[in-house]
């Protein structure tokens, strides 16, 4: 008793008799199906290649359009002829050209001897079915497709959404219950009688003529007729891209292969020498296989989907420059921007630091430069502090800033005075959380020494500025986590907001602060904005300011140990 | 190369990251299709007329067997990175060069004539005229490139993409036929030695990345172009060293060198660009990846210091060469491009991991 090989073959016919010559050394019979479409040249030099081999036949020709039922056809002509031509063939396995063998045939043996009345083929119900790619599952059952889906797309597409919108179905036969798998299965000699010779094997047929790929459902919903014992699974490795076309296995896949425990793989990249040379050899090797741990097979593919489909969030480059809707409007990782703190304190930046343990820059928009971190000249990956190449492309700039800096999160100062450009985008990106104390840049104004008259044209400039930035803050659009204090609602209780800050960048710190930082000592400030007003300004960003304010109060409570429970 | 800047520079505007919209499928957007079809006539025309200052020294081209992947440059002086160029392109699977060389004095002409896999072209004629040998190598691409996969590259371009100890060309070819891909991306990466760029030595034949082993791993700057909806992407050591002050005159960085060629398809701009448009599409708009690469780029062997005094006299790099002049200046005296922040090559993975070059669903 043995088991016998149905190989359907259309490309790569010297790997095709290669693989052929090793199953039959090996004891198994082959009956190989060509496709039609190819020509009788490279037909012949199979056949001649595979002349020394009583035990390899070919069946009457088919051709096998890929989506049709040439494909089933062509199975079921290479099946009777191997049900017919070797009665010891116990259990008929189902594989292609480009398949490859990857372990000892002998284990395959020995696995189907002691399960002998088992047939493996996945076979999933459509409402379970998970793996189709395109959204046609049970429609594949009950739509008609009469255009060619790679010679005629267009008209494929046009007539599905036209039955779609008219609601038109075809009848599915009684008895027959929709199932989807693997083409690729392996299946006793009685199942497989059964299904060739069931009493309503013609009308099957008519049916199955008009599904869409059919060979992905014919044996899975037929064998579940007639079979005593199905395993849903296929024996076969074969892993689909996010298209559902299949994947391609090369050299460097071999260790990969090694972990897996089905018994065949495909497809095999054709000149990848190192695979077939490993697998096809007289003594393939077999104490090189690794404990099986398909789980890692499968999280390795369903990263690459993920790649292709969803790529990695905040990268914009060569391959990957979505729109906003599909993430354009995102950075890599969640970064802070604070503008009016550095303002109001005179020791924000080190005491951010200290506090939360992440890195932060200064101006990052300054006009001048861009104010690195320890005042760098050039930050990682390359960034320069030219302000001409920071405003030449800021989000470029933004975006790769944070991108370089995965796994540490960024915070930097920002302010009216600086480049206003990266605005927009600032506030339509989720992972911003922007901390704005309004009005606090008319502190350094007010610090400045220099009379009302002078700078009161820059006060109205930066509050005008300012007060834009706000408002684009509170526009439907915005995903930035945003909150704006008034400085006199910041000064009048500075402590709650500072803990909700460190909270907010670093939340697995301690909740204790020993320290917070100093602020600039406000006394005379509300005189200064008192005279911006009798000059003709508005000063309005600053919120109420108080006429007196008692910096003991303030200080007192800034340089107590903090607590928070 | 430096030839785009310039034509680029006449393009009013770009999307930046997060503004790029659907293409224009109205009547405006038929309108520019319409005058993109005349453009690439035009180019195919311009190549046309100029075939004949080409002149065959020898052509293989018989040789060229259905299928094979073909690698086509124009080239002045390369005695010294030729060796390795040819065995790196070999060992990808190149199946044949067409080669212009633009009146080579060094031993270029000699080695690559007795090449066996080489047809070779010389013309004397200016390079700056051929639309930077663009116009020449149209010509070799619309006899010689029709249905090949076809890679256009300058003889300081190393190709790499993803699994390329492991894979050939053929394989990423075939990967890119499944997927409907005709064109493949691959972003320039300067690369350049650890001290100032004229020191070290070189031998002919040897990788030039053992001793240019850094590069910057992450300055880049992304546009889209809306024209031709190509990529624009700007950066990398040289912005960072010679155009800080003149940022949009620094060099274009993205190339599309790997293509199905069609012979209806012709280069705008170095490999920057293409026509028809759809070619330029080498980004994935819906936040996906698709597979790209990476141009390894080699100027800064220690020759740069000289090349660039003689490129700089001989003006036949840049559409307004003055422009430049500082460019060529920084280059002459020897600059040191290294610095705190650069990366050092070590791999493939590492150029993917840093989002320079991505294996897309390629696995």
């Amino acid at each position: 008793m043995t088991v016998g090989i149905v190989m359907l073959c259309h490309t790569a016919l010297d790997r095709a008799a290669q693989v052929a010559r090793h199953w039959a050394v090996h004891g198994c019979p082959v009956v190989i199906h060509l496709d039609r479409r190819v020509g009788n040249a490279d037909r012949d030099r199979l056949t001649a290649a595979l002349a020394d081999l009583p035990d390899v036949r070919f069946s009457a020709r088919v051709a096998c359009e890929w989506g049709t039922f040439g494909l089933v056809e062509a199975t079921i002509e290479a099946a009777v002829q191997m049900l017919h031509d070797f009665p010891q063939a116990r259990h008929i396995y189902l594989a292609s050209g480009s398949c490859l063998p990857i372990r000892p045939v002998a284990e395959l043996q020995a696995h189907l001897a002691a399960h002998p009345h088992t047939d493996f083929i996945e076979s999933v119900t459509t409402a379970d079915v998970g793996w189709t790619t395109g959204g046609l599952n049970k429609e594949r059952f009950t739509l008609r497709f009469p255009f060619s889906w790679k010679r005629q797309r267009r008209l494929f597409d046009t007539y599905v959404q036209l039955q779609r919108r008219l609601g038109i179905q075809r009848r599915i036969p009684a008895g027959i219950v929709p199932h989807l798998g693997s083409q690729w299965w392996c299946l006793t000699r009685s199942t497989l009688e059964a299904i060739l010779k069931h009493p309503d094997r013609a009308r099957h047929d008519r049916y199955f003529r008009r599904v869409w790929i059919p060979d992905e459902s014919y044996f899975q919903t037929l064998v579940r007729q007639v079979s005593a014992r199905v395993e849903s699974r296929s024996l076969t490795l074969s892993k689909f891209d996010f298209q559902g076309r299949p994947h391609v296995f090369y050299d460097d896949h071999l260790h990969l292969l090694r972990r897996t425990e089905a018994f065949v793989a495909r497809k095999i990249w054709p000149q990848a020498d190192l695979l077939y040379d490993t697998y096809l050899s007289a003594n393939a090797d077999t104490a090189s296989r690794l404990e099986p741990n398909p789980g890692k097979i499968d999280r390795l593919f369903a990263k690459a989907v993920e790649r292709r489909t969803r790529g990695r969030p905040g990268l914009f480059m060569q391959s990957r420059f979505p729109t906003k809707t599909h993430g354009g409007n995102r950075s890599a990782a969640p970064y802070g921007v604070f503008e009016g703190f550095g303002d109001l304190f005179h020791d924000f930046h080190p005491w951010l630091a200290r506090a939360t343990g992440v890195r932060v820059h200064g101006h990052l928009f300054a006009p001048d430069r861009v104010q690195f971190a320890d005042a760098e000249a050039v930050f990682k990956g390359g960034l320069s502090d030219s302000a001409s190449l920071r405003d030449y492309n800021p989000r470029s700039f933004l975006t790769s800033l944070v991108w370089n800096t995965r796994g540490e999160r960024q915070c930097f100062q920002f302010g009216p005075g600086d480049a206003q450009e990266i605005t927009s985008f600032l506030a339509g990106d989720p992972n911003a959380s922007i901390m704005v104390v309004s009005g606090a840049f008319a502190i350094p104004l007010w610090r400045s020494g220099r009379t009302v008259p002078e700078i009161r044209a820059e006060a109205a400039r930066l509050q005008k500025i300012e007060a834009d930035f706000i408002a684009l803050l509170n526009t439907q659009e915005t995903k930035a986590r945003a909150r704006v204090w008034t400085l006199a609602d910041f000064v009048e209780d500075p402590v709650e907001p500072l803990h909700q800050i460190v909270d907010d960048l670093n939340p697995r710190a301690p909740h204790r602060l020993t320290e917070l930082p100093r602020m600039v000592d406000l006394s005379g400030f509300a005189e200064f904005l008192q005279e911006l007003r009798n000059q003709g300004m508005q000063p309005v960003l600053m919120g109420d300011f108080p006429a007196s304010i008692d910096m003991d109060r303030i200080g007192k409570g800034l340089s107590r140990p903090q607590v928070a429970n | 190369m430096e030839t785009a800047a310039v034509r680029q520079g006449r393009q009013p505007h770009a999307f930046p990251i997060g503004d790029l919209s659907k293409p224009d499928r109205g009547p405006s957007g038929a309108w520019r299709a319409f005058q993109l079809r005349l453009r690439r006539r035009g180019l195919l025309w311009r190549a046309l007329r100029r075939r004949g200052q080409l002149a065959p020294v020898a052509d293989r081209s018989a040789a060229i067997a259905r299928g094979d992947i073909l690698c086509f440059m124009c080239l002045r002086n390369e005695a010294a990175r030729l060796p390795f160029l040819l065995a790196h392109n070999r060992r990808l699977g190149v199946r044949h060069f067409l080669i212009v060389d633009n009146a080579s004095t060094d031993g270029t002409a000699a080695l690559l004539a007795d090449q066996p896999d080489v047809s070779l072209w010389r013309t004397a004629a200016s390079y700056k005229a051929s639309r930077f040998g663009m116009d020449w190598l149209t010509w070799l691409m619309l006899r010689h490139g029709h249905g090949h996969w076809c890679l256009t590259l300058d003889a300081d371009e190393v190709l790499i993409y993803p699994y390329w100890q492991t894979r050939p060309l053929a394989a990423l070819t075939e990967w890119l036929d499944r997927q409907g891909q005709a064109s493949f991306g691959a972003l320039t990466v300067d690369m350049y030695p650890e001290g100032p760029v004229s020191q070290g030595s070189h031998a002919p034949g040897d990788d030039p990345i053992d001793h240019l082993k850094w590069f910057d791993g992450g300055n880049y700057q992304v546009q889209v172009q809306p024209r031709m909806r190509n990529l624009w992407i700007q950066g990398g050591a040289r912005a960072r060293a010679f155009f800080s002050g003149q940022p949009r005159r620094a060099p274009t960085l993205n190339k599309t060198p790997l293509v199905r060629w069609h012979w209806r398809y012709a280069y705008v701009n170095s490999t920057h660009t293409l026509l028809p448009p759809h070619l330029n599409e080498v980004y994935d708009l819906e936040g996906g990846e698709l597979t790209s690469g990476v141009l390894l780029h080699t100027k800064f062997l220690p020759g740069i210091v000289d090349r660039s005094a003689e490129e700089k006299a001989r003006g036949e790099h840049f559409g307004d060469g003055a422009q430049y002049a500082a460019y060529y200046d920084r280059l002459t005296a020897d600059p040191v491009l290294h610095c705190s922040a650069s990366t050092r090559y070590t791999g493939w993975r590492q150029m993917e991991a840093l989002g320079l070059m991505s294996r897309g669903g390629w696995i």
